[in-house]
């Protein structure tokens, strides 16, 4: 099957910016990531108190996730047949190392259960279905770098096959205080084509 | 004994990132999860290690926590009296 999709809208989260469609929607500069993404929260009035709770990764995932799909125009806190297909090149490193570390010394041996159920990077995709209200399928790959051309099929094919109406994708990476998220909704309507070539280019204009 | 409370207060605010709650808003009898202060499955597991790790208290039946962990009050009668630290 051919039929066209669109990208219905993308959002970035890197360098101390958050961008809408391209256009900078917040600019903070902070020493550190935690401190950053928390002023995204605040600056978004966000008001999910879970959002304290979840590891770095999730709480980039999430909050890009979140500017982009209240300005999406869909309906807010109705169930959506949706996927959400991630992707990135350090899977849950961050947190996995953090963990390590709780358990390194015999003689302080304190495993965390909060830290732990944070070592796999598609917990991130549970705490945005779980705020949007997303059941639909849902996959996380992980790439050297950025790969347009397996979202664009994979997304593609999920619409095509009537898995979901739409997809919400794109990479979501963090490592220390590296970090970088693009997320675009993939769906029969809006006005960039889904097309490799423009996810490509979209993804690096920041 | 408030002084174990105030302390445990900083400390489930601090350990399980209640970043929107202060000392003053917990009540001592005031249920920690469920309507209180939400807390969830995994905060249990956390509060668990805490007990363990701060006041050498080691929840042979975690069955046991269900009553322990009623409130900040239930919780500070409990490590009064069974801590080894």
């Amino acid at each position: 099957m051919n039929t066209d999709y669109f990208i219905e809208g993308y959002c970035h989260i890197k360098n101390n910016r958050v961008l809408l469609n391209g256009e900078p929607l917040f600019t903070e500069k902070k020493p550190d990531f935690a401190s950053f993404i928390k002023s995204v929260y605040q600056h978004f009035e966000t008001d999910y108190p879970k959002f304290f709770k979840m590891d770095k990764l999730s709480k980039l995932a999430f909050m890009a996730a979140d500017v982009l799909l209240k300005n999406s125009g869909r309906p807010v806190n109705e169930e959506e047949n949706m996927a959400v297909v991630l992707s990135n090149r350090a899977s849950s490193l961050d947190t996995d190392r953090r963990y390590q570390e709780s358990i390194d010394d015999p003689d302080n041996f304190y495993p965390s259960p909060a830290v732990f159920v944070y070592t796999l990077p598609n917990i991130c995709i549970g705490e945005i279905s779980i705020r949007h209200k997303l059941y639909s399928e849902n996959s996380f790959f992980i790439f050297d770098k950025f790969n347009a051309d397996h979202l664009w099929h994979y997304s593609k094919s999920l619409i095509n096959h009537k898995k979901a109406d739409a997809v919400l994708c794109g990479w979501v990476d963090v490592e220390g205080d590296d970090y970088d998220a693009f997320l675009y909704i993939v769906s029969p309507k809006g006005d960039d084509k889904h097309k490799i070539e423009e996810i490509t280019r979209l993804y690096f204009t920041q | 004994m408030s002084e174990l409370k105030q302390e445990l207060k900083e400390k489930i605010i601090e350990q399980l990132n209640l970043e929107d709650v202060a000392v003053d808003e917990i009540q001592d009898n005031d249920p920690l999860f469920g309507e209180g202060l939400g807390l969830d499955s995994i905060d249990a597991l956390e509060l668990i290690v805490m007990l363990d790790k701060d006041y050498g208290i080691k929840l042979a039946d975690p069955k046991e926590g269900r009553k322990i962990f009623e409130s900040v009050q239930t919780m500070a009668a409990y490590i009064e009296e069974n801590r080894s630290r």
